[in-house]
């Protein structure tokens, strides 16, 4: 079966766009071919490639021509298309239409009556022409965060101004068009090692080889091995060094190169007397060359930098050279600005935040901080006299700080060290070990994989600068909408949710936002309250379905119970997932359903469980057996909960099964006798209250 | 380790030589503007060139001045005022292949491609005071920024079509790089033919940067430079209302209406928000409210100029 490939060149894609663009493109070329039945069965493969400068797709198996097909077109009723066992012109008209003989017609009886059908021969259409109809649609419905326009009379958008398009069946070029360029058979190679030429495709299945020919590695995968291996191999010219690791930087330079090569930089060892957040945030971030470190895991004085090209000795003497030069003025800015901000301390600063716009109407960093200054104290006070001590004159110190760095240049220079560099400083500046930690701390964790503060006074720093954040935002009416959270207000509950979970403050979701609240400056944070209240918890939700990864049932079952202590609802949580899917447990949680539905129901009908059980009332011996366990398990349940021994209570409210099932195979609640029925209702209102607590068992999933 | 091989090129022959290959490209060279700017963008020879229909291929060096960069000639890589070689082009059919050209350019300056890294990586470009952005790159030669490449998409609040191509290359920073020196001021800037003897940018500059620092940071006259401003902006805007007043139909007397004075004006109060800005005097809230008085004299100088070349190019 013929292989397809489409190539799209472009002048240089954004590197962050690349892998998504590239295996979009796939999903719509392959979703087309399914679509139109031309794709081979079983055997077809979709293969897809980019570059900086093309995005390609690759796939076996396309058929020549889609299969002919029959179709059933439906005519006029058959008493109107025939009279007496003879066509009318209806009948001559619509088998015109058809393309077929009137003696061809056939009948067909619906729920409207007979009428007239005629099977019409659809004829496969070729691949090579429908790919070229179909296709252009496609490219053009790419997605890509920032486009523009280049054409005259700007007839499309796309990431960068396409220049070539290759696409071919086999060896036959399917004439597509797209921004006013043919399809070709013609590639281009690498713009310096290969030059302006074409390279000339002879079949889909050549391209990767013949693309490597004109110094182009197509595959993204080949290119991150060879940068792993290269960046190794230059690293082992230092005995005892190693490249640190960094996934993000790696998929940036697979994604800016199409032939790399890599080469290892020196720079004067001097420099390692800043702080090695600074140099590694300059090398990364700035330059995109890899740190290097010693066997002790120290910053050693050099650089990887992964090149586009490939250089003899001398060429790669030179890059090197010019890369380190480079570094080198990079670092004297850094060291530079490092002492220069010296000259102020942070303390001085608080001063400087006047200046420094947080939001238009919550009005500057100063002004924030003096509300962040409230909150945190009180956060302070309230977990200190909740059974967790925290150094309350740490965390006002640290919260006073926390922002000044922000008026740094260093800070102004390097904006993504913000909060490291006031943390570096107040070491520098004598703040004790706490403070400089806390504020050093501040952003973290910065998203699901990092790390959060390290100490309690950190976290409730953290918690103050957050909630601060989103209950004013709240206030003046920007929370997030849909996919438009500009002030990142749900990264910042996020980090409420995470702080929460790893720290064993004794703070509660709506104790944080009630203080919140109440120190707030905005004229309309009081009324946002169940907003700012329903947004943490629907951050709380995914804490625990996307990052904890549990199942959305026990997450609706655990909150269902309670979702203002996040810590107790992780905990609940673990408990409640690994009892999950044990036998005694998806009976117990048939039964609690069926328990809600009956109670339900009864209150539908005006029925109203007993407040008190009588014990007097209950004849059947099931019914006795139900309530003394039940009586007897309660009080160890709640113990358990009270200790948060949540796997141990789940384990008891186990060993229920046994009563509940023969009570509900024994006892008909809706009994006739009004007395009777109220007090089963009321043993049964008292067991889902009594065993609800941890969770909501109802809304476990039971049907295997 | 010197960067080429050959004698690389003095800070003058840098510019002969870029002039030379865009010229051959087409490019009119066009002289430095003469009213204080900060980057190449600003000047009328970009600014309103690339509105309207009208294909255009220009090129010259602009001077460009930060106030706020400046370091008293004390930091080696940073300026008061340094040098943009800009190209604009706009054509009229089909974009050619401009970053293929621009390559080419390279190597006319004496960079030999097949030895160094060359990339294309993205940076849009964006000037909220002249309510201009485009798409592009910066472009980077062995680590080091020398160009960037913008496809500009909107220009004072109006969107283009034709797209124009721009280049800017930052000539201190290319010339310290093929000299190979660490230092902006040690930059051979000319070479005297007769004994060899090298002036260098330090003995054409460093003054000039210490005492421009001296004055944007400490002495300029706060009040001043507001009074200056409010008296440009409001010669700038009385402009602007003339034009408006100007009854419809009337195109021979659109054709002589002062737009480009107006928008010298409209350069006027940019050089002075900045001074102002690296003087300390402008406070947060102040400071989006200048941005937006001056994207206003911007934004109205481009709607007007666009219409006034219509009427231009309907008489002609």
């Amino acid at each position: 079966m013929p292989e397809f490939l489409l190539e799209i060149g472009v002048e240089e894609i954004p590197a962050r766009m690349i892998a998504g663009a590239q295996a979009e493109l796939a999903r719509r070329v392959e979703a087309v071919l399914k679509r139109e039945r031309l794709l081979g069965e079983g055997a077809a493969a979709v293969a897809s490639y980019s570059t900086p400068r093309r995005l390609a797709v690759l796939v076996h198996g396309v058929a020549e021509k889609q299969a002919d097909a029959e179709e059933h077109m439906l005519g006029p009723a058959t008493k109107v298309a025939f009279k007496d066992g003879q066509p009318t012109p209806a009948a001559v008209a619509f088998a015109k239409k058809a393309g077929v003989d009137v003696s061809a017609l056939e009948t067909l009886t619906n729920a409207k009556g007979e009428y007239v059908t005629a099977t019409v021969k659809k004829p496969g259409r070729a691949a090579a022409e429908l790919l070229a109809e179909l296709l252009p649609a496609e490219i053009a419905g790419i997605y890509w965060a920032k486009s523009m326009y280049w054409r005259p009379g700007k007839p499309e958008r796309f990431v960068r101004p396409v220049r070539w398009l290759v696409a071919m069946l086999d060896s036959e070029i399917v004439p597509l068009e797209f921004a006013g360029i043919r399809a070709g058979n013609q590639s281009y190679g690498h713009r310096i090692l290969y030059g302006a030429a074409p390279v000339r495709i002879s079949s889909p299945g050549d391209y990767v080889a013949t693309l490597e020919t004109a110094f182009v590695q197509a595959d993204p995968e080949t290119r991150r091995q060879k940068i792993r291996k290269d960046l190794d191999a230059e690293t082992r010219t230092v005995p005892g060094a190693r490249w640190r690791e960094d996934e993000p930087l790696v998929d940036a330079v697979v994604h800016l190169t199409e032939w790399p090569s890599s080469v290892l930089g020196t720079f004067e060892a001097e420099h390692l007397a800043l702080p090695e957040e600074v140099l590694v945030t300059v090398m990364r971030d700035h330059q995109k060359y890899f740190a290097v470190e010693d066997a002790s895991g120290n910053l050693a004085p050099h650089f990887l930098a992964v090149l586009n090209t490939e250089v003899g000795a001398e060429g790669a003497d030179t890059i090197r050279h010019g890369c380190a030069r480079v570094l080198r003025a990079r670092f004297n800015d850094a060291r530079f600005f490092w002492d220069a901000d010296q000259k102020i301390s942070l303390l001085q600063r608080v001063e400087m935040l006047r200046a420094v716009t947080f939001q238009k109407q919550l009005g500057s960093y100063f002004e924030k901080t003096q509300t962040n200054l409230r909150i945190a104290g009180a956060l302070a006070r309230h977990v200190s006299a909740n059974g967790l001590r925290v150094n309350e004159s740490d965390v006002d110190r640290a919260t006073l700080l926390a922002k000044a760095d922000l008026t740094a240049e260093l800070v102004k220079e390097f904006t993504e060290l913000q909060g490291i560099v006031g943390g570096l400083y107040a070491v520098v500046q004598g703040e004790p070990a706490a403070v400089a930690q806390a504020i050093y701390d501040q952003y973290k964790p910065a998203g699901a994989e990092d790390a959060g503060p390290r100490s309690d006074e950190g976290a409730v720093i953290g918690l103050a600068d957050r909630i601060n954040t989103v209950v004013d935002m709240f206030a003046i009416g920007l929370a997030p909408t849909g996919s438009k959270d500009p002030f990142a207000l749900r990264r910042a509950a996020n980090g409420i949710v995470r702080i929460l979970a790893d720290h064993r403050l004794p703070l509660t979701l709506s104790k944080l936002t009630a203080i919140a609240v109440e120190q707030s400056q905005q004229s309309k944070a009081a009324e946002r309250v169940d907003d700012v209240l329903q947004f943490l918890r629907e951050r709380l939700t995914f804490y625990l379905r996307d990052v904890l990864e549990f199942s959305y049932d026990v997450v609706n079952a655990v909150l269902a119970a309670g979702a203002d202590d996040v810590r107790d609802a992780v905990a609940r949580g673990h408990a409640l997932t690994q009892v999950r899917g044990t036998e005694d447990f998806v009976a117990i949680s048939g039964a609690f359903k069926r328990i809600k539905n009956i109670l339900a129901q009864a209150t539908a009908k005006g029925d109203v469980p007993a407040a008190e059980i009588r014990q007097d009332l209950l004849t059947d011996g099931a019914e006795l057996t139900l309530f003394a366990q039940a009586r007897e398990l309660s009080p160890q349940v709640e113990a358990l909960r009270q200790q948060r021994d949540y796997a141990a209570a789940l384990d008891h409210v186990a060993t229920l099964r046994p009563a509940v099932d023969a009570y509900f195979d024994a006892v008909m609640v809706m009994a006739p006798d009004a007395a009777v029925r109220a007090n089963r209702l009321g043993l049964l209102t008292q067991l889902l209250a009594d065993f609800s607590r941890i969770a909501d068992f109802s809304e476990m999933v039971t049907a295997s | 380790m010197p960067a080429q091989l050959k004698t690389p090129l003095t800070f003058q022959e840098l510019l002969f030589a870029l002039q030379t290959y865009w010229a051959a490209q087409g490019c009119v060279l066009q002289q430095p503007y003469d009213v204080e700017v900060g980057a190449g963008t600003m000047s009328p020879e970009t600014f309103l060139r690339v509105l309207g229909p009208k294909p255009c291929k220009v090129a010259y060096a602009q001077p460009s001045r930060r106030p706020a960069d400046g370091r008293y000639g004390e930091n080696p890589n940073r300026l008061f005022k340094h040098t943009q070689f800009q190209v604009i082009l706009k054509y009229a059919g089909a974009l050619p292949d401009v970053q293929a050209l621009y390559l080419k350019s390279l190597e006319a300056i004496g960079i030999d491609l097949r030895r160094h890294d060359i990339k294309f990586e993205e940076d849009n470009w964006e000037s909220p005071t002249l309510g201009a952005w485009g798409i592009g790159w910066q472009v980077m030669l062995d680590g080091l920024e020398i160009t960037q490449f913008t496809y500009f998409q909107q220009c004072g609040g109006l969107d283009l079509d034709p797209i124009s191509s721009e280049i800017t290359y930052g000539l201190e920073r290319i010339a310290a790089f093929l000299q190979d020196v660490d230092s902006i001021y040690d930059i051979v800037w000319a070479r005297d033919p007769e004994t060899g003897g090298a002036v260098t940018y330090g003995d054409m500059r460093l003054q000039e940067e210490l005492q421009f620092s001296v004055y944007n940071f400490e002495q300029a006259d706060i009040a001043k430079l507001w009074a200056h401003l409010d008296a440009y902006e409001s010669e700038c805007q009385a402009l602007l209302v003339g034009w408006s007043a100007l009854a419809e139909g009337e195109d021979k007397s659109a054709a002589r209406y002062p737009l480009l004075p107006a928008f010298d004006l409209c350069l006027k109060c940019s050089h002075l928000f900045n001074l102002l800005d690296a003087r300390g005097a402008i406070s947060v809230t102040e400071r989006v409210g200048v941005i937006a008085r001056i994207r206003n004299l911007a934004v109205g100088v481009a709607k007007a100029y666009a219409i006034q070349q219509e009427a231009v190019a309907a008489h002609a």
